[in-house]
């Protein structure tokens, strides 16, 4: 008996240590081309930066540990991390399936001005009911302009690329419409909407800090995100139509369905981000509500090679690089855009590495 | 508005449409191109903020505005082999490269901007509208199109020279059928990575005037993202077009005339509806175009594909 027990054990912790041990190098291959990714674009930073008379190695110093200064500036991070992580998760679905989403801005946008209109309009609720109703009402309207997109895509054949562009630039002007028109304080010179009523503002998470609880929303999500991407036969129907849409068909898939639902997936979650940052940050709804957060979600999606449980980790570093860029511009005078040039790396050398390494596996 | 003050409103619509439409009517046969040899290029954006802000750095450091376009046509190219690079010979993506090369348009010449150009505030001289005797004193007509300037006038001489090119020599045709059939191509023995490289390149180069025009014919200053979306506007231009350089030279102007009428309209104090409308008239009737030419039926066959050799 004794002498089974023995057999048994020491049957199945080689086997559990070595699916343990599969999982982490699995892991660790798959991070490799990522980090090397970043380090090649902080790189072209660093040239960039010394070619035109800056600090090179500020890229590190600043860049990346210059924002981890107390707990109050990795809180700062967290805030800028919450719309990159919903944007990206979303963007992870869209991608998958094939749809190529550039308009998260522009859901972005619609969103927080749905979340604006729910937050002005209706008082007397209480947090637990108002808060969450601005947080959905983002998330619709996010889906519903993405939805422009997809529908005019399965209906029209019209390049979802191309229109969701230009439903970015109108969901600007329409922005600046409303804060200079229907939505405007009277009261206040500079265009902005009225205050949200308290009771729709996104709870935060210390009361001195304006982190808020969008962070822990963020993460929720896109963990769900990557479950029901990987587990779910409607995750595995976005998959397949996004790798092959005429397979998909011949296995009695839908795919114009499934395209919607992605596109629209992917708009809730920018919509969502659009709410938080209202909501959440700004209280007000403003003209330039966002610095090109929806732009930048792309770059977080690939780093994450479309997996949403990446972009957790991909947005917390994009957002460490934002916090950082404004760290730099204010101790050296650095332009704040060398951001979207170190994005714009990152992305070229995900692509570049990703190739390399199918040549290597080829050659192995 | 009496009938003499609406035909002067028109002949300067019509005059305001085809300057506006210049950047789009370059940038979108440059387009045709690249696309007919199977390559999407969703970089234009960036490709012509780069020629516009080459354009505009060159002619602010030598005075002269030929420079300056052949600077703009220039860095254009130079941004289009990175994107020939990676689409062709490393085979990735083309959207994905696309996106990556417009935030660093957008990103480059906004950092170098920024850190050389932004404080100094001054603009440059700018390419004048040129006298043709007689024919721009024309009543109306010299208005609406005699009183451009020479890279405005030269639109008409790429679209018929790209329409020569694509159709009538040999290395149109096989640029054609690499985008159509690139195996058959490779096996009649050419190369189907140099054709592509070559559409790329006028693609680019094209796109890079087109950037060009905006700070040396239009407006004399460089303005971080003064494309305003030209680039992508510029793609669905070519869909309309159905793949032909007459055919964007033509949907351009319309274009061009939804700008000019945007801009002529916010002008005027009568009209009632909110300027953010009009504002929102290009990309509202992009949209609309892309809806209304269905189907994708006169696309090249291969576009966006990777050719892998087998």
């Amino acid at each position: 008996m004794e002498q089974v027990n023995q057999g048994v054990r020491e049957n199945v912790y080689p086997q559990a240590a070595q699916a343990l041990y599969r999982t982490l190098s699995q892991a660790a291959i798959s991070a490799v081309t990522p980090i090397a990714a970043v380090l090649v674009a902080l790189a072209f930073g660093a040239a960039l930066l010394w070619l035109n008379g800056f600090n090179g190695t500020d890229v590190v110093t600043v860049m990346i540990f210059g924002s981890f200064q107390d707990a109050r500036s990795v809180a700062e991070i967290l805030l800028k991390a919450t719309p990159l992580i919903l944007i990206g998760a979303g963007l992870c679905v869209a991608f998958r399936c094939s749809i190529w989403n550039i308009g998260a801005e522009g859901q972005l946008y619609v969103g927080a001005i749905a979340a604006t209109f729910v937050g002005t309009s209706i008082d007397g609720l209480s947090v637990w009911v108002h808060a969450p109703l601005v947080m959905l009402a983002g998330a619709l309207a996010g889906a519903a302009w993405a939805g422009i997109a997809g529908y005019l895509k399965v209906r029209f054949q019209a390049s979802e690329i191309v229109t969701t562009i230009m439903l970015n630039y109108i969901a600007i002007i329409l922005t600046s419409y409303l804060v200079t028109g229907p939505m405007k304080d009277a009261s206040a010179a500079y265009p902005q909407s009225a205050r949200l009523v308290r009771e729709a503002w996104t709870p935060r998470i210390v009361s001195d800090m304006r982190l808020h609880i969008g962070i822990l929303v963020a993460v929720v999500l896109a963990v769900a995100l990557y479950i029901f991407l990987q587990r779910s036969s409607r995750g595995f129907a976005l998959r397949v139509v996004g790798l092959n849409p005429h397979a998909a068909r011949y296995a009695g898939m839908d795919v114009r369905r499934n395209v919607m639902i992605a596109i629209c997936i992917s708009g809730a979650l920018a919509g969502l981000a659009g709410a938080f940052e209202v909501a959440g940050v700004t209280h007000r709804l403003y003209q330039n509500i966002s610095p090109g957060y929806g732009f930048e979600g792309i770059a977080v999606a690939l780093l994450a090679s479309n997996n949403p449980l990446a972009a957790i980790i991909s947005g917390g570093l994009f957002a460490t690089l934002r916090s950082g860029s404004e760290v730099l511009q204010i101790t050296s005078q650095v332009p704040q855009v060398l951001v979207l040039v170190i994005q714009g790396m990152v992305i070229l050398s995900v692509v570049a590495f990703a190739k390399f390494r199918d040549i290597l596996r080829i050659a192995a | 508005m009496d009938d003499m003050m609406f035909l002067t409103f028109l002949a300067t619509l019509v005059g305001a449409a085809w300057r506006l439409a210049t950047p789009l009517i370059f940038a979108s046969i440059g387009e045709v191109f690249s696309e007919r040899a199977g390559v999407l290029n969703i970089g234009l954006e960036g490709t012509m903020l780069v020629g516009a802000f080459c354009g505009f750095a060159t002619a602010f450091a030598t005075g002269s505005i030929l420079l300056g376009l052949l600077a703009g046509v220039g860095g254009g190219m130079l941004f289009g082999l990175v994107f020939a690079f990676f689409t062709i010979t490393i085979k990735a993506d083309q959207i994905v490269v696309g996106a990556a090369l417009n935030l660093l348009g957008m990103g480059l010449t906004a950092f170098v901007f920024r850190t050389y150009y932004v404080s100094t505030g001054k603009g440059i001289e700018i390419a004048q509208p040129i006298h043709i005797p007689w024919l721009s004193d024309l009543p109306f007509l010299g208005e609406a199109f005699f009183r451009q300037n020479l890279i405005v006038y030269s639109t008409i001489l790429v679209a018929i020279l790209a329409t020569l090119v694509l159709y009538r020599t040999s290395f149109g045709l096989t640029l054609r059928a690499v985008g159509e059939h690139p195996k058959a191509v490779d096996v009649a023995g050419r190369n189907v990575a140099a054709y592509r490289y070559a559409a790329v390149m006028v693609g680019t180069g094209l796109a890079g005037l087109g950037g060009a025009f905006l700070t040396l014919g239009h407006s004399n200053q460089f303005v971080e993202g003064i494309t305003s979306g030209r680039g992508f506007i510029a793609l669905a231009v070519v869909v309309f077009a159905r793949w032909s350089p007459i055919g964007a030279f033509f949907v351009s102007l319309l274009f061009g005339l939804f700008y000019a009428l945007q801009l002529m309209l916010q002008a005027q104090a009568s009209i009632v509806v909110p300027y953010q409308v009009l504002q929102a008239l290009p990309y509202l009737m992009t949209i609309v175009t892309l809806v209304v030419v269905r189907g994708k039926g006169a696309a090249p066959s291969k576009l966006g594909q990777p050719y892998e050799m087998r």
